[in-house]
């Protein structure tokens, strides 16, 4: 088959087949799938936005887990307070509580894309082995932030007492909430698409290729890298600000490093330095988690020599197997 | 006074095993350029298989001599089984491929040993306290963990130093294409490294056994905290390592001790409490962020690397 088709079509058969879960799982009776695909979906968000600053941008983060968390914790919180009607802040300016999804996910977005200006433009003075590290001790610090902060559950958690309210959808109900998702992970990769191809795309990836020469041609690599990371740190954001949503509750353990662990095993296992990739590795890695727990309570002795194994002998990924590309300039 | 000599004996305590942990993680990364997450399983394992065999015979030295042979063979399997197929992969493979290890080696344990902790007697000759200072008992166990951790680095000085493994291993940290052609057999050198790092871990593992509960999972707790004694010591620095762990310790500890107190005396009690107790739990990163920021690469950063 040309290339062209054997990236497309497998692509199209997910497409369509997502599309109709909610009706593939309303007919075999299992309800359980929509909240299963809604969560597998927003990881797939998490995990595509890691591949931009992983895969484009050749930064080895280590710590993504802590976007994700902050934006969970940001919808928590402002949930929280727009319940009871208190203000989350009075000084210096006050800002309400809300359960609106219009509100409150824009400000997980921002939340996340602020820490990653913070963490980002520390981290990136440091590359290679020093820049894994750094990343992983600051989401730790964000961890161990999260759980001092006894209003709001410390290492218990947060219960939401309901989902946020979206003008004009009814996002209690799963089906609604699973498209949401799919609608969110759909425009992101649109817009993926259209940003790793703009001229902004472009850079980043020459960085990753040749930092020195980037540099030579003018470009401020710092500037550009550090662009990069917030952008993939705000969606990541989203996408905890839609997993507080679906799963009505936030831990401290949603930024866990082992929770970054596992987003970056989901990229790698996907194909990095391509979007669709993390989608697919997103979609492998949950289901056999899934099916394995239903197997054994001791799944990880299977998953973990599982992943050895594709350290070793993949080159590419899921996708790279699929559309038979080696990734993208790896 | 009596309590900031206690707290800085328990500094030290920290700072010792912190120092056992990242002596040889320090050397794999720097000389190996290998990035390896499944160093605190290392530590979990002599913990485990000290506390079996002291459990079995009743005897503190032969299930430390065991732990110490166990860990050190697991550490050689393991780098010829796996790591010695990542060294020449990208840093992202190596992160991955022991992440695997983790899961592999803790979920093993939980088949092993079961869910529930286990816990070590200290030996009967180390359960008494000595007066360092007169007034101030301190757990004898303890002060032997002190006392070991410096002959550790007393060893490991001479072995770099004086010995011909020492150089050998020197040679290959700054280059190891010259060292490989001047006839060192490079791949057994690595063997040897990685089998002496993962004793030193096995090591911090039996000496926290009577200390923390022994449980699945108890490697990484102290993996994350070697790591940020390594970014600050300066990758690859046997010295920067000790100086770092000490460092690390110190802050950790008295962060912990007297942050509370010193928030109470500008905010309300419980407030204080919860934020001097967060603040001491982000004490050593902190302290990470700063010295990155101040010096990229590290206290001591090694050249060539």
């Amino acid at each position: 088959m040309p290339v062209a088709s054997r990236k497309w079509v497998p692509l199209a058969v997910l497409a369509v087949f997502l599309a109709a879960l909610p009706g593939i799982a309303e007919m075999l009776g299992d309800r359980y799938l929509v909240s299963l695909f809604s969560r597998l979906l927003i990881y797939a968000l998490v995990a595509v936005s890691l591949d931009l600053i992983l895969g484009y941008g050749g930064m080895v983060s280590f710590g993504h887990a802590a976007f994700f968390g902050v934006g969970a914790y940001t919808v928590a919180i402002l949930s929280f307070h727009g319940f009871e009607g208190t203000p989350f802040l009075e000084w210096p300016l006050r800002i309400e509580g809300s359960t609106n999804a219009l509100v409150t996910l824009p400000a997980a977005a921002l939340c996340a894309a602020i820490f990653a200006l913070i963490i980002g433009s520390l981290s990136l003075r440091t590359t290679g082995m020093h820049f894994i590290m750094i990343t992983l001790a600051f989401a730790q610090m964000l961890y161990f932030l999260y759980i001092s902060l006894e209003r709001y559950g410390g290492d218990d958690g947060l219960s939401l007492y309901s989902r946020n309210d979206l003008p004009g959808l009814d996002l209690s109900d799963d089906g609604n909430f699973y498209y949401l998702c799919l609608g969110v992970l759909s425009i992101s990769l649109f817009l993926g698409e259209r940003l790793i191809n703009s001229r902004f795309g472009q850079v980043i990836q020459g960085i990753r290729e040749n930092e020195r020469r980037m540099l030579a041609l003018g470009f401020p690599v710092y500037r550009y890298r550090l662009a990069c990371f917030v952008i993939a740190g705000g969606i990541a954001g989203l996408g905890g600000g839609l997993i507080a949503n679906q799963t009505e509750f936030v831990s401290p353990g949603l930024m866990h490093w082992t929770q970054s662990g596992e987003i970056l095993v989901m990229v790698l296992l996907g194909g990095m330095g391509t979007l669709f990739g993390p989608l697919l590795g997103a979609l492998v890695f949950l289901l056999m988690e899934e099916i394995l727990t239903g197997i054994t309570e001791h799944w990880m002795v299977i998953m973990g020599p599982f992943l050895i194994g594709v350290v070793l002998y993949t080159r590419g990924g899921i996708y790279g197997l699929i559309t038979g590309q080696e990734k993208a300039g790896g | 006074m009596l309590l900031i000599v206690e707290q800085f004996l328990n500094g030290l305590q920290l700072g010792v095993m912190l120092f056992l942990m990242s002596a040889g993680l320090t050397l794999v990364f720097g000389i190996m350029r290998v990035i390896n997450l499944a160093h605190g399983s290392f530590y979990m394992v002599g913990a485990y298989v000290a506390a079996t065999l002291v459990h079995q015979s009743g005897s503190f030295l032969f299930g430390l001599a065991g732990a110490l042979l166990v860990t050190a063979l697991l550490g050689m399997v393991v780098e010829r089984v796996v790591l010695q197929r990542l060294y020449a992969r990208d840093h992202l493979d190596q992160v991955l491929a022991t992440f695997g290890l983790i899961l592999l080696f803790n979920e093993s344990t939980r088949m092993i040993w079961g869910r529930q902790p286990l816990f070590m007697d200290v030996p009967d000759w180390l359960s008494h306290t000595v007066e360092l200072i007169p007034g101030a008992p301190y757990p004898s166990y303890r002060l032997a963990i002190i006392v070991v951790g410096m002959l550790v680095s007393v060893f490991l000085y001479l072995l770099f130093t004086r010995t011909r493994l020492g150089m050998q291993i020197r040679a290959g940290a700054s280059n190891r294409e010259m060292i490989a052609a001047l006839g060192v057999n490079i791949n057994r050198l690595y063997t040897l490294v990685f089998g002496l790092g993962a004793l030193l871990a096995g090591l911090a593992g039996v000496m926290a056994g009577p200390i923390l509960a022994v449980e699945s999972g108890m490697g990484e707790s102290i993996l994350i905290l070697t790591f940020v004694v390594i970014v600050i010591g300066g990758i690859g620095s046997i010295r920067g390592a000790l100086i770092a762990a000490l460092l690390v310790g110190m802050v950790d500890t008295l962060g912990r001790a007297f942050l509370p107190a010193l928030f109470r005396l500008f905010l309300p009690v419980a407030q204080a409490d919860g934020v001097g107790a967060s603040f001491a739990s982000m004490s050593a990163y902190i302290l990470m962020a700063a010295v990155l920021v101040w010096r990229p690469r590290g206290l001591f950063p090694v050249a060539g690397s």
